[in-house]
C-alpha cells in the first residue's frame, strides 16, 4: 500500500496521562473540574458615536456569549457613553468577554462590577383598572409610581433591583397585565469606587494578567 | 440610516474641530515632518479624495491594489498625479488578496481599493482573510453620496456594517476635512500591536467635497492601547518553569514573524537547545534544515512535530492562537505541559487553552526579557535524542515509483530545488497547499505566504501577485496551486501579463478538490459528492491564451528540465503538472483528534 507513510501506528506509540478540560485547562483526569456559569455585570465605558452599540452586540452574537440585557446611556462626558452588560457565562467566558470588548477600537474601559455595586431596572407595567384601588396598594408596595390611568387601564413604573421587580410583575399579574415594558439593567459601583476607569490603559493590560483571580463569585441579585 | 444621520451630531463637530485645533499647532517633530512632506509633494490638497491619497503618501505607501468604479473615482482621480503605482486587478477579491500578501511580505499595511455595492463586497473574502491571519491591510471603499445613504441607492452596501466583524477596525467617513486623517489613523492601526484589516468607507461627497486640511500622520486614537513587555514576575516564574524543564518545546506561531522576532527565537532556542515546533502561519520563523526543527504541528504537520507538543512537560508557545487545526481536540493537546504563552493580544490568552504564565507583549521584546531571565539551560539531552528518535521513526519520505503518475511531493521538492532559499512561496487551499508546507524546506520568515485562518481556496495567484510587488527583484515567487483553487481566481493571470510580473504557477493538478475527495474516501464511504470535476482546461494553453508561458508535466522526466524553463521564464509561467490523482495528505489528524495519535494511513483513522 503505497498511500501513507511508515512509522509506529497509533495504537503503538506512548500516551501522555494528561488531560484538559473543555476550557484548555489541564485536570486531574479523576476530578472532572467544570466551570459553572455565573451572573455578573460588565460596565463598559465607550466612546458615544455612531455605531458603538452596534460594534457591542455584534461581538456579543457573534462569539456566542450569553447576554441577559445590554443597556446603554450618555454620561455627564458627552463624547462618553456608558453600557451596561448583564452577562452569563464561566469563569473563562467573563474573561474573554471583558478582553474582547477592551479590543474593540470605541471602548475606553472595562470592568466586572462588584457584587455589592447598585443595580436597578426600570418597568412600566399598564394593568387593567378594574380594581383602581387594589392596583393603587400593590404599587404603593413596591414604591411604584402610577404614570398614567383611564378607566380601563393604569400603567405603574417600578424601579429597583431585578428580584423586586420580578417580585412586583407577578404580583401585578393578578389584575391582568396587558401590556410590560422592561429597560434591562443598569450599574454604578459605590460609594468612591470607580466603575469604569476614565482612562485604559495600565487597567487592562494589568487585569488580563491577573486572569487567576475570580473574586466575584456572588450572583448579581442581591437588594 | 437613523445612524448615519446621527454621524452629523455636535459631538462629532466638536471633535473634529479639536482634532483641527490640534493640527494647526503642530509642534517642533511635526513641523520637520511637514517640510520634507512639502518638498515631494509640493501641491496642497484641495478635496477630500486628495487627503486620502496624501494620507497614505504620508505613510510611505508604494503600492495599492484595486478596482475602479462609480464611488471610488474622485479618489481614483487623485491617485493619477501620484507616484503610488496602482495595479488595477480583474476582481476585487485579488486586489484584498494581493495587497494581504504584500502586506505579510512587505511587513507594512498593504492597500487595496474598490467601489462601493459589489466592489466593498467583492473584498469581503479577502477582509476576512487578513482578519484570521492578522495580516495589516487597508481598504478603502467608495460608498454612495451621504445624502443618499439608507436609501438603498444604486451600488449601496453597508459596507462598514458588513465588514464590522471581519475587520479590526472600520470607519464610515463624514468629512471632507477629516477623511484623510481617517485613513492616516485606519493605517497606524493596520499594522500597530496585533496586525489586521482595516477599512474606510468614502462616500463620494465627501471625497469631492472640497478641504484644504492635510492629513495628520498615521497615529493610533487615543482608546488604542498596546503593552510591548510582559510583567517581570510572571517573565522570572516562567524563566523558572523553562529551566527546570525536563521535556521543553518551543511553538512559533505566525506572531514570531509579524512580530520580527525570528531572529531572537532562533538565539534563543539554540542557546538553549529547545527543540521548536511551528504552527501553519509560523512558518519560516525557524529553519527547518536545522537539527532542533521539528517543522509544523497539527491536523497535516509532521509526526514527530505532534509527538513533541503532545509529550512535551513545558512548552513556551509565541505569537499564536491556538487555532482548532493545530491543537486537534482540547482534551489531549499538550496534557502534560505548562504552558507559557507569548502573545501581544491578551484576548488569546486562555481563549483556547490555558495559560499558566501568561506574558502579553510584543514577542521579540518579551523574548528578550525572557532571554534575560533564563540563566540556565534545561537539562533535556534525552528529550532532545527521543526527539531526533521521532524524527527517524516518523520520517516524511514517500515511495515514487517510475512508472506511476507524479507524486505531487515530488514536485514541490523539485520546485524547492530548483529556487534560492529566499524564495517566497504562495498557495491555494487544499491538498497542494499541506503538501507545499510538509515537502518544501523554509528557512527565513516572510517566505510563506498562505490563507491559513480562513482557508480561502483561489487565494495563491493574487498573493503571488501582492509579494512579487513587496519583494526583492532577485527573490522568485513560486505559486503552488491546485487546480480548484486556481480556477477561483484565474482572471488575475491577466494583470499578472499585463504588469509583466515574473511569477511561476505550478498547478498540482489532480481533476478534483482533492481534500474533500480525500475526506469523501475516509469519512463519507468514498462518495465523491461534487468533488470530482472529471474535465479540467488544458492550463498550459489556457495561460498561453492570456499571453503568459505555459508548460505541462505528466512524467517524472519531464519534472526538472520543466521547472528549471518556467522558473528562467521572465514572466509569469504556468506548469500544468498532472499528479498522481489518488495521492492523499499524510499524516493527519482528524478534527478534533488526538494529535499524537496522527495517521500515517487511511485505515489508522
Amino acid at each position: 500500500m503505497k498511500r501513507g507513510l511508515e512509522g509506529p501506528p497509533p495504537e503503538e506509540r506512548p500516551t501522555p496521562a494528561g488531560r484538559r478540560n473543555k476550557q484548555g485547562i489541564r485536570i486531574d483526569p479523576e476530578v472532572e473540574a467544570t466551570h459553572d456559569p455565573r451572573r455578573t455585570v460588565i460596565s463598559a465605558l465607550v466612546k458615544h458615536e455612531p455605531g458603538v452599540l452596534s460594534d457591542v452586540s455584534g461581538l456579543f452574537s457573534r462569539r456566542q456569549f450569553n447576554i441577559e440585557s445590554l443597556t446603554v446611556g450618555p454620561t455627564n462626558d458627552e463624547e462618553r457613553a456608558r453600557i451596561t452588560v448583564v452577562v452569563e457565562e464561566p469563569d473563562p467566558g467573563i474573561d474573554q468577554i471583558k478582553k474582547q470588548l477592551r479590543k474593540l477600537v470605541p471602548v475606553i474601559s472595562v470592568r466586572e462590577l462588584e457584587p455589592d455595586a447598585m443595580r436597578r431596572e426600570l418597568a412600566l407595567v399598564k394593568v387593567s383598572a378594574d380594581r383602581p384601588d387594589q392596583v393603587a396598594a400593590v404599587a404603593e408596595m413596591y414604591g411604584g409610581k402610577t404614570v398614567d390611568s383611564c378607566p380601563e387601564t393604569a400603567t405603574i413604573e417600578v424601579t429597583g433591583a431585578r428580584q423586586k421587580i420580578e417580585a412586583a410583575v407577578e404580583t401585578f399579574s393578578q389584575f391582568g397585565i396587558r401590556e410590560i415594558s422592561r429597560t434591562g439593567l443598569t450599574a454604578l459601583a459605590r460609594g468612591t469606587d470607580e466603575t469604569a476607569a476614565p482612562s485604559s490603559a495600565a487597567v487592562s493590560a494589568d487585569e488580563a494578567n491577573r486572569q487567576d483571580e475570580h473574586p466575584h463569585t456572588q450572583t448579581a441579585d442581591d437588594d | 440610516m437613523s445612524e448615519r444621520a446621527a454621524k452629523v451630531t455636535p459631538t462629532d463637530a466638536d471633535e473634529q474641530d479639536d482634532q483641527i485645533t490640534d493640527s494647526a499647532t503642530p509642534d517642533a517633530a511635526t513641523e520637520d515632518d511637514a517640510d520634507t512632506v512639502s518638498e515631494t509633494t509640493p501641491t496642497a490638497v484641495t478635496n477630500g479624495a486628495q487627503s486620502v491619497v496624501r494620507a497614505l503618501e504620508n505613510a510611505g505607501v508604494e503600492y495599492a491594489f484595486g478596482v475602479q468604479g462609480g464611488a471610488i473615482m474622485p479618489v481614483y482621480d487623485a491617485l493619477y498625479d501620484s507616484e503610488i503605482t496602482h495595479v488595477t486587478m480583474a476582481h476585487e477579491q485579488g486586489a484584498a488578496h494581493a495587497a494581504d500578501a504584500y502586506g505579510i511580505v512587505a511587513g507594512e499595511p498593504g492597500i487595496c481599493l474598490a467601489t462601493s455595492g459589489p466592489g466593498a463586497t467583492n473584498l469581503v473574502t479577502g477582509i476576512a482573510d487578513a482578519d484570521m491571519d492578522s495580516d495589516p491591510l487597508v481598504a478603502l471603499t467608495g460608498q454612495v453620496p451621504t445624502e443618499f445613504v439608507g436609501n438603498d441607492a444604486f451600488q449601496e452596501t453597508d459596507t462598514t456594517g458588513v465588514t464590522k466583524p471581519i475587520t479590526k477596525d472600520n470607519t464610515f467617513s463624514s468629512d471632507p476635512d477629516h477623511v484623510g486623517t481617517d485613513v492616516s489613523e485606519a493605517f497606524a492601526l493596520a499594522s500597530e500591536g496585533r496586525p489586521g484589516p482595516t477599512l474606510v468607507d468614502l462616500p463620494k461627497d465627501v471625497t469631492n467635497g472640497e478641504t484644504d486640511t492635510e492629513p495628520d500622520e498615521p497615529k493610533t486614537p487615543d482608546t488604542y492601547h498596546v503593552q510591548e513587555r510582559a510583567d517581570s514576575e510572571i517573565v522570572a516564574a516562567a524563566s523558572d518553569r523553562l529551566e527546570n524543564a525536563s521535556r521543553p518545546v518551543m511553538l512559533l506561531g505566525g506572531g514570531v514573524i509579524k512580530g520580527e522576532a525570528s531572529e531572537a527565537c532562533r538565539e534563543f532556542a539554540i542557546e538553549h537547545e529547545i527543540p521548536v515546533v511551528t504552527t501553519m502561519p509560523g512558518i519560516g520563523s525557524f529553519p527547518e534544515d536545522h537539527e532542533l526543527s521539528m517543522e509544523m504541528a497539527g491536523m497535516h504537520g509532521t509526526g514527530f512535530a505532534n509527538m513533541a507538543i503532545t509529550h512535551c512537560d513545558t512548552m513556551l508557545a509565541i505569537g499564536t492562537r491556538f487555532d482548532d487545526r493545530l491543537t486537534g481536540g482540547i482534551e489531549t493537546f499538550a496534557p502534560d505541559a505548562e504552558i507559557i504563552h507569548v502573545d501581544i493580544d491578551p484576548a488569546e490568552i486562555s481563549k483556547n487553552i490555558y495559560a499558566d504564565y501568561p506574558l502579553i507583549g510584543d514577542a521579540e521584546t518579551v523574548v528578550g526579557q525572557l532571554s534575560e531571565a533564563v540563566d540556565a539551560s534545561p537539562e533535556a539531552k534525552k528529550w532532545r535524542a527521543q526527539c531526533q528518535q521521532w524524527k527517524s521513526d516518523y520520517s516524511m519520505a514517500y515511495d515514487a515509483p517510475e512508472d506511476e503518475p507524479v507524486r505531487p511531493e515530488f514536485v514541490v521538492e523539485a520546485l524547492d530545488e530548483a529556487t534560492a532559499d529566499d524564495t517566497i512561496v504562495t498557495t491555494g487551499v487544499g491538498q497542494h497547499q499541506m503538501w507545499a508546507c510538509q515537502y518544501w524546506t523554509y528557512t527565513e520568515p516572510r517566505t510563506w505566504v498562505s490563507s491559513h485562518g480562513l482557508g480561502t481556496m483561489g487565494y495563491g495567484l493574487p498573493a503571488a501577485i501582492g509579494a512579487r510587488l513587496a519583494a526583492d527583484d532577485d527573490q522568485d515567487v513560486v505559486c503552488i496551486d491546485g487546480d480548484g483553487s486556481f480556477l477561483m481566481t484565474l482572471q488575475g493571470l491577466s494583470v499578472a501579463v499585463r504588469e509583466n510580473l515574473d511569477i511561476t504557477v505550478a498547478v498540482l493538478n489532480n481533476e478534483y478538490i482533492g481534500m474533500v475527495r480525500q475526506w469523501q474516501d475516509a469519512f463519507f464511504e468514498g462518495r465523491h459528492s461534487a468533488s470530482d470535476y472529471h474535465w479540467m482546461p488544458e492550463f498550459d494553453k489556457l495561460a498561453e491564451a492570456f499571453g503568459a508561458a505555459g508548460f505541462r508535466i505528466d512524467d517524472y522526466d519531464d519534472v526538472a528540465e520543466t521547472i528549471e524553463s518556467a522558473i528562467a521564464y521572465d514572466g509569469p509561467s504556468v506548469i500544468d503538472v498532472h499528479i498522481d490523482p489518488g495521492a492523499n495528505v499524510y499524516p493527519m489528524v482528524p478534527s478534533g483528534g488526538d494529535n499524537g495519535q496522527f495517521a500515517l494511513t487511511e485505515d489508522q483513522l
